[in-house]
């Protein structure tokens, strides 16, 4: 099949980017979208043109590293897929396809398609985590955990940061993101004795990064590669709203 | 260079804790004067700076990713071993310890692989701890499935998703150490040499693959943890960015590579779909717990659909050939056997090369929501992948490239031949001797960066008393120079192959040369045909824009060139073991009924190579492996 791919092209953070139009001549349905570009960009540095930049790794939808917006949507709308999991057989012959990065304030464009999600990291160090050392832990089931309760931590803790919620919302709102973090933890013993004083370092470290107020559009839930739900920014509203009422125990 | 394995004296079971009482310790409050270079944020790398970390080291941990979390162990699916015996069927420290030493078919050294199996049970204390998720019973309490190579049920996991998991605990000890100011990350930074001053590792060169600059990072000890080798063959389960890089400069400076040719290829893969594909997807060995693997009897029904052949004409051939083991058979007697009677013309799908993994039965005993709960995202990933629902048809799987169990050669402190050079993870060689058992990777990536190299790089410290070293030496700057030099020569070729193309045909060649079976013939040829495609890359090959900025083209064909001359090593010791062990399968060597046939009377030693310049060929020194405990037999699954 043939496609027409217009994708944004820019040299560097500071650079002032543009789209470009490219051919993907006799692809085939059975090829990844990323195989598709890793075609097209073979041909451009056959032609001695600079091959297009973008993030992948694992390509089989668990590292969260490829990050692009396939005709607006982040990920190209395959439920529950990243981009390096759509195939070409969702599109059709003579398709134009509109290629950007992830577009927010808080992920700023590195090259091309490749952006800098650092901020997120920086979230996580905040407090993302159950302040364990090494060693000195009891025996693994010496706290059993309602299974019911471990599904459900297990169904937020699946995010991969990829960014997708953010690049959806047009308030470039990180909740999402947050919100699994703080609900796979707060959900388990091992991470309730630090609940209040989480919750209330993720969401001051959110607001410091330059991600925009949630308005619970819910396009972040569509988008999400792992189908995290919007329930889970509830909860986290609600453990925010317990935080602050206890008085911060930071 | 003399390889000296440091095993400590003493009955097996005890050597580590008195090995751990000998240890020489370093006063807590001069810890943080020592500089350690952790590279890799994976398994093994994130565990071993969060740990190094909390024990008061200054600690600076590279990745070549945006973000540490985004490391390949992130990647596996089915789940990580330990002796816990929660089920009560019989496992045990020993029993663990006698599996993995067997799964490996009798290649690995015994006393590290005993106190692998020691801490694997603090490993699961440590990740429920950190709030991993693992599936629980009704109970409560956690709950455990069974993986290739073993009878007993040991293994924890957590959806189909447990090296995320696992990886996010030890990412989330390691941003608290970032927060606290006590780990500097360096995220999308490559280390592209080894500094040695005065025959200690003392720093690292690396490049900032977003700025292009290179730059000198001196140190008291560097830790290795870079993963496996893997995509030396182009296609493999491995994510695009995994490679030799590291462990290769190492090598190349004096650190000793160890059994390259142990190389693991999982039965359970999609098929290869065309020459465009850029990498395989495994689907998880737990998958083999509940789906039967088969093929047509006759090679006439290869064409028809699976439902077409009646039960009498399937062959079941796992379940025929190993009836104790089953579909569980280790890992590369179950892939052998796919390429078995893919050989006879038995094979199924497009080209014949794949065999089926079918659910029915499974489905029929348990119902498929149960299976849907049990492999769920395993399905849908297929789903993604081929299209096929595999509730309703069987799953095509074919074996792939997917884990290397030779690496950097390490001692019993995992400390390589050059002194405060450690090595962590599957980049070193030491746990899964010819074969690693199923679950077992993750296990002793966290034994090694939790449990293990904490206690011993204080001992290092405490012992060599070295000067810090400058990063004004003249060391830093010869090896800046050389690294600048590489990459300058790279972006000034401009031939006509991309560095893709070239990739693709070195891993076509040891996949046909050197890949599930091998050859005396096969091998020369390989090693005969290996240099002339390094020479055609270093003359042709194509790397577009320049060094001061991103360019993934420029770091790809650096990882290349490398992978260019490790191929040359591997092939090199595939030839020279003439016997067959686990991964390693040598044709003339097999027994009647086409099983791996060991020669212990000549080959029952490590294999570490020392390089010695460019031209000259490498020296092979020999590490002999001693059981003290365990009876070195013929592996029986049957
Ligand atoms: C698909 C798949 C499924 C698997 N499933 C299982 C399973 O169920 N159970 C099991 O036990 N094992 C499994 N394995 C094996 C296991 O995942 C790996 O062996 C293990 O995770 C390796 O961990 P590691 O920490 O050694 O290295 P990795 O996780 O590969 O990490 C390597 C790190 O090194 C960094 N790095 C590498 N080179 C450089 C450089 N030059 N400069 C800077 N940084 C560098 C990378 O950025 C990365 O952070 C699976 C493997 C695959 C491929
Ligand atoms: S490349 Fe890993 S999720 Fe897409």
């Amino acid at each position: 099949m043939n496609l027409t791919l217009k994708v944004w092209r820019q040299k560097n953070a500071t650079a002032p980017g543009r789209f470009e139009a490219y051919e993907a001549k006799d692809v085939l349905p059975e090829m990844s979208f990323l195989e598709m570009l890793d075609v097209v960009n073979e041909e451009l540095m056959e032609r001695d043109e600079e091959p297009i930049a973008f993030d992948s790794d694992c390509r089989e939808g668990i590292c969260g590293t490829c990050s692009l917006v396939i005709n607006g949507i982040p990920h190209g709308g395959r439920k529950g897929a990243t981009v390096c999991q759509l195939h070409l057989r969702h599109f059709k012959e003579g398709d134009t396809i509109t290629i950007e990065p992830w577009r927010a304030k808080a992920f700023p464009v590195v090259r091309d398609l490749v952006v800098d999600r650092s901020a997120f990291d920086r979230i996580i160090q905040a407090g993302g985590f159950v302040s364990v050392s090494t060693g000195g832990v009891p025996d693994a089931n010496a706290i059993p955990v309602p299974k019911a309760d471990a599904e459900l931590a297990m169904d937020a803790a699946q995010c991969i940061g990829c960014g997708a919620c953010v690049a959806a919302c047009k308030n470039a709102s990180a909740m999402l993101f947050v919100a699994a973090k703080v609900s796979h933890l707060g959900l388990l013993p091992q991470g309730k004795v630090e609940k209040d004083r989480r919750v209330a370092k993720l969401v001051e470290a959110m607001d410091a990064e330059g991600f925009g107020n949630c308005t619970v559009t819910g396009s972040c839930e569509a988008v999400c590669p792992k189908e995290i739900s919007l329930h889970f920014i509830a909860r986290l509203n609600r453990d925010y709203a317990v935080a602050m009422l206890k008085g911060r125990a930071v | 260079m003399t390889l000296d394995a440091h095993i400590p004296s003493g009955p097996l079971a005890q050597k580590w804790d008195k090995h751990k009482f000998e240890l020489k310790l370093i006063n807590p409050a001069n810890k943080r004067k020592f500089d350690v270079i952790v590279v890799g944020s994976g398994l093994a790398g994130a565990s071993a700076a969060a740990t190094l970390a909390e024990l008061g080291y200054s600690v600076k941990c590279f990745c070549f990713q945006d973000s540490p979390r985004r490391a390949h162990s992130i990647a596996a699916q089915g789940g990580i071993n330990a002796a816990k015996n929660y089920k009560n069927d019989g496992d045990s420290i020993y029993r663990l310890f006698y599996d993995t030493i067997k799964g490996g078919d009798f290649r690995a050294r015994e006393a590290n692989v005993y106190r692998l199996a020691q801490v694997s049970v603090n490993i699961i204390d440590q990740c429920v701890a950190q709030g991993v998720p693992f599936a629980r019973e009704y109970s409560g309490y956690l709950d455990n499935r069974s993986f290739g190579g073993a009878q007993v049920s040991r293994t924890f996991y957590a959806r189909g998703q447990t090296g995320q998991q696992l990886l996010l605990g030890a990412y989330q000890a390691l941003c608290r150490q970032i927060g606290f100011g006590n780990v500097k990350m360096f995220p999308r930074t490559e280390m592209l040499d080894l500094v040695v001053i005065d025959g200690h590792a003392k720093g690292i060169v690396a490049r900032d693959l977003v700025s292009g600059e290179i730059a000198s990072h001196p140190c008291d000890a560097v830790v290795l943890a870079t993963g496996g080798y893997g995509n030396v063959f182009f296609l493999s389960t491995n994510a695009k960015g995994c490679n030799v890089t590291a462990t290769w400069r190492a090598y190349k400076k004096g650190a000793a590579f160890a059994n390259p040719c142990y190389t693991q290829i999982h039965p359970t893969c999609i098929p290869v779909s065309g020459d465009h594909q850029s990498k395989l997807t495994l689907m998880s060995e737990s998958l083999r717990n509940d789906g039967r693997v088969w093929v047509p009897k006759r090679k006439e029904d290869g064409s028809k659909s699976s439902s077409q052949i009646p039960e009498a004409d399937r062959d079941y051939f796992l379940e025929r050939k190993y009836p104790s083991y089953g579909n569980l058979a280790p890992r590369d007697i179950a892939s052998r056997a796919a390429k078995e009677v893919c050989d006879e013309r038995r094979g199924v799908g497009p080209g014949g090369l794949g065999v089926y993994l079918d659910f029915a039965d499974a489905i029929k005993r348990l119902g498929e929501d149960k299976i849907r709960e049990r492999y769920g995202n395993l399905f849908d990933m297929y789903e993604k992948i081929t299209g096929e629902n595999a509730y309703q048809t069987p799953m095509r799987i074919y074996p792939a490239m997917h884990y290397t169990m030779g690496g950097l050669w390490v001692d019993y402190n995992l400390m390589s031949n050059v002194p405060g050079l450690f090595v962590l993870g599957e980049a070193n060689f030491s746990d899964h001797g010819a074969n690693r058992l199923g679950a077992s990777a993750l296990m002793q990536g966290l034994a090694d960066g939790y449990f293990i190299v904490p206690y011993t790089i204080g001992h290092y410290f405490a012992s060599s008393k070295q000067a810090k070293p400058s990063i004004s030496h003249a060391e830093f700057k010869k090896v800046e120079a050389e690294v600048r030099a590489q990459t300058q020569k790279l972006l000034s070729i401009r031939g006509k192959r991309t560095v893709t193309s070239l990739h693709r045909d070195l891993g076509r060649l040891l996949w046909e040369k050197c890949g599930m079976a091998r050859t005396e013939t096969s091998l020369k040829e390989a090693l005969n045909r290996i240099p002339m495609l390094r020479e055609e890359f270093w003359k042709d090959v194509n790397v577009t824009g320049d060094g001061c900025e991103l360019n993934q083209n420029l770091e790809y064909a650096g990882r290349v060139a490398d992978f260019m001359e490790f191929a040359e090593l591997l092939c090199l010791d595939a030839l020279h073991r003439n016997e067959s062990c686990g991964g390693h399968f040598r044709e003339e060597y097999q027994t009647e009924d086409g099983e791996a046939k060991r020669d212990d009377d000549h080959f029952a030693y490590v294999a570490a190579w020392g390089y010695q310049g460019p031209d000259k060929p490498p020296v092979l020194q020999k590490e002999p492996l001693v059981y003290e405990e365990v009876h070195m037999t013929q592996r029986s699954y049957k």
